[in-house]
């Protein structure tokens, strides 16, 4: 028999509050890795943002449009290598329920996929969707959460730009890696500019940004102040900025939601620490007279503080590799529960590893008092105690 | 007479209880010759316990020296005293203090994870030290399936399996029935006659103190002779 066997040997004294500690912490950590993959998803626009990709949208807001006559002038500043733009459509698919949410957009047909290369699409479905103007192409997720296919015909019910639009599904693309998000639709602006000259001449001849190319990334900020420079005295004023500042705008909008999610996942941590000092507290406090008798043995004070540490770390690691193992499929089910809401939810590497630090130092910040209290007990009061 | 292994010298002790100072011990000066076999006995608050506790090298003096087995305790620091206490005393206490969790063969076997012993020479050593208590066919038994008496047994086995220098039992008989506490003292007179241990307990009970070769008596802090 070794030390550890005689930790393992206190953890079975009271298997009920061993095991429900263990499940406290299990739990503990499952919530955490949860709320930090809900975090990590709001932010996944940000993080898959490309550098070399600039956006180009309307100084006052993102909702008023800009003249496509702009596209021809920002293509002739200098270090931009292409230019593409887009307009959100909106629209409802089936009915107004959010599993039937998915981003839905009007690109250059042209441009876009050369703009995106992170969105993997074959090329004779890109050639097909070029040369069908009523075409789509949805991302792979859509395609199998709705069952659709190539051909297929796909509805949507026109919002903000009213009518029943029918689309023929040309390309379904694939994302690059799981970052990218794979649950968006792209049909050509034209046949939306033809739709509006048709209904709403008012409305024709704009698109909603521009997403522009650029040979360097360090020439960001020169190009986006040259844009800006070139429309100032437009009736659209521009506000070109990185496409991950362009997208952090948007999580900012739901900030204060995300900051409360993660300081709720950090209290949850903070619980469980408490929940655990308690009952090694408790287990510590019920054994003085044992680690007295220890120390009389010959057992010194950092023997007695390994014990009681080891104790606190073992259900603190076995707690949190339980909790761990379960976010793996809660987070599964989480993702395709919600598949268009959340585009991209994968648990992140450093949700990974903070949910491990966490399991150890919960572990280790719990025994301090009591270990430090049980390594310094006078054998003669230690003994003294009643058992 | 053979010389001592245990030399207290002008040893005093008290304790403090808030801002009162309670004087325990008063310049007690006592040898115990090697292969003794001494019994302690005085009153409750005597004096006689801490004593006891002040040769294992478990407490410290405020004045005086201890030297047992030729090493001086009372210079030692907590980490020296606690290898001392490991390869020099074996403890036998009054409620037997064995580990609740620990088998019979674990609880004796606990002094002897501090050695640098494989595990099949700790293994022989924990089934002599049971085997002389006669206990070998407990080995596997957790405390709460033994007696009161068997459990003292595994506690002697636990005192003598490092085969230490000298055995401090404090009331060994206390909580035990009369049958019980004859065969505990029977063990104790053997470890002392064939074993050569040298033994020195504490005990109230004069039919205990008789089995030993000698006896001192504490009153109010002091030896009485």
């Amino acid at each position: 028999m070794k030390l550890p066997k005689l930790i393992a040997k206190n953890l079975m004294r009271h298997k009920l509050r061993t095991a429900l500690t263990m499940l406290g912490l299990a739990v503990a950590i499952l919530a955490f890795g949860l709320l930090r993959t809900v975090v990590t998803a709001w932010y996944a626009g940000v993080d898959a943002s490309a550098s070399n990709r600039l956006i180009t949208r309307d100084a006052v807001s993102f909702i008023f449009p800009l003249p496509y006559s702009y596209r021809d002038q920002i293509a002739k500043i200098p270090d931009v290598s292409e230019v593409s733009f887009a307009t959100w459509f909106q629209g409802t698919y089936v009915d107004n329920r959010p599993d039937h949410f998915f981003p839905r957009m009007a690109v250059d047909a042209e441009t876009i996929f050369d703009l995106y290369p992170e969105f993997l699409l074959p090329l004779n479905q890109l050639e097909a969707f070029k040369k069908e103007r009523n075409s789509c192409v949805i991302g792979a997720k859509i395609a199998n959460e709705f069952n659709l296919k190539i051909g297929d015909i796909l509805t949507i019910q026109g919002d903000i730009f009213p009518g029943n639009w029918q689309f023929v599904i040309r390309g379904i693309y694939t994302p690059k890696d799981k970052t990218v998000d794979a649950t968006q639709m792209f049909f050509h602006w034209t046949y939306l500019d033809e739709k509006l000259k048709q209904d709403a001449p008012y409305r024709a001849g704009n698109v909603g940004w521009y997403v522009i190319r650029i040979d360097n990334p360090e020439k960001a900020p020169a190009v986006s102040e040259a844009v800006d420079r070139l429309f100032e005295n437009s009736s659209a004023k521009t506000k070109t900025e990185t496409e991950k500042a362009f997208q952090q705008s948007f999580v900012s909008l739901s900030s204060a939601i995300i900051t409360s999610l993660e300081i709720v996942s950090y209290v949850i941590i903070g619980i469980i620490l408490l929940v655990l000092a308690n009952t090694i507290i408790m287990s510590a406090r019920e054994r003085i007279r044992e680690y007295a008798v220890l120390k009389t043995l010959g057992f010194t004070s950092k023997h007695i503080f390994f014990l009681v540490a080891g104790e606190s770390l073992f259900i603190s690691i076995i707690g949190g590799g339980i909790g761990l193992a379960f976010t793996f499929p809660v987070v599964a089910g989480f993702g395709a529960a919600f598949p268009t809401f959340f585009p991209v939810f994968n648990i992140a590497g450093s949700t990974l590893a903070l949910a491990i630090t966490f399991s150890i130092v919960v572990g280790g910040v719990a025994s301090i008092f009591p270990a430090i209290r049980s390594a310094n007990i006078k054998i003669v009061d230690g003994l003294r105690q009643i058992g | 007479m053979a010389d001592a292994i245990v030399q207290v010298h002008s040893v005093s002790k008290s304790y403090h209880r808030d801002s009162i100072e309670i004087p325990v011990l008063q310049n007690i000066t006592l040898d115990v010759p090697e292969g003794e076999f001494l019994a302690l006995m005085g009153p409750s608050g005597s004096g006689k316990t801490t004593l006891l506790n002040l040769i294992a090298g478990i407490d410290r003096p405020n004045s005086g020296s201890i030297n047992v087995a030729g090493t001086n305790i009372v210079q030692l620091n907590e980490s020296a005293l606690a290898r001392w206490r490991s390869r020099n005393v074996g403890f036998v206490f009054q409620f037997y203090n064995l580990m609740p969790v620990l088998t019979a063969f674990e609880n004796v076997e606990l002094p002897l994870l501090l050695t640098h012993l494989s595990k099949k020479e700790r293994k022989e050593h924990v089934e002599t030290a049971l085997n002389v208590v006669g206990l070998a066919d407990r080995i596997h038994h957790y405390p709460k399936q033994l007696s009161g008496g068997q459990e003292q047994r595994v506690a002697i086995a636990r005192a003598v399996v490092t085969d230490p220098t000298i055995i401090v039992a404090d009331e060994p008989t206390g909580d035990l029935d009369k049958k019980s506490a004859d065969e505990i003292l029977l063990l104790m007179e053997r470890l002392n006659s064939e074993f050569k241990k040298t033994i020195v307990m504490v005990t109230h009970d004069p039919r205990a103190a008789e089995r030993a070769h000698t006896t001192q008596h504490l009153e109010k802090g002091e030896l009485i002779q």
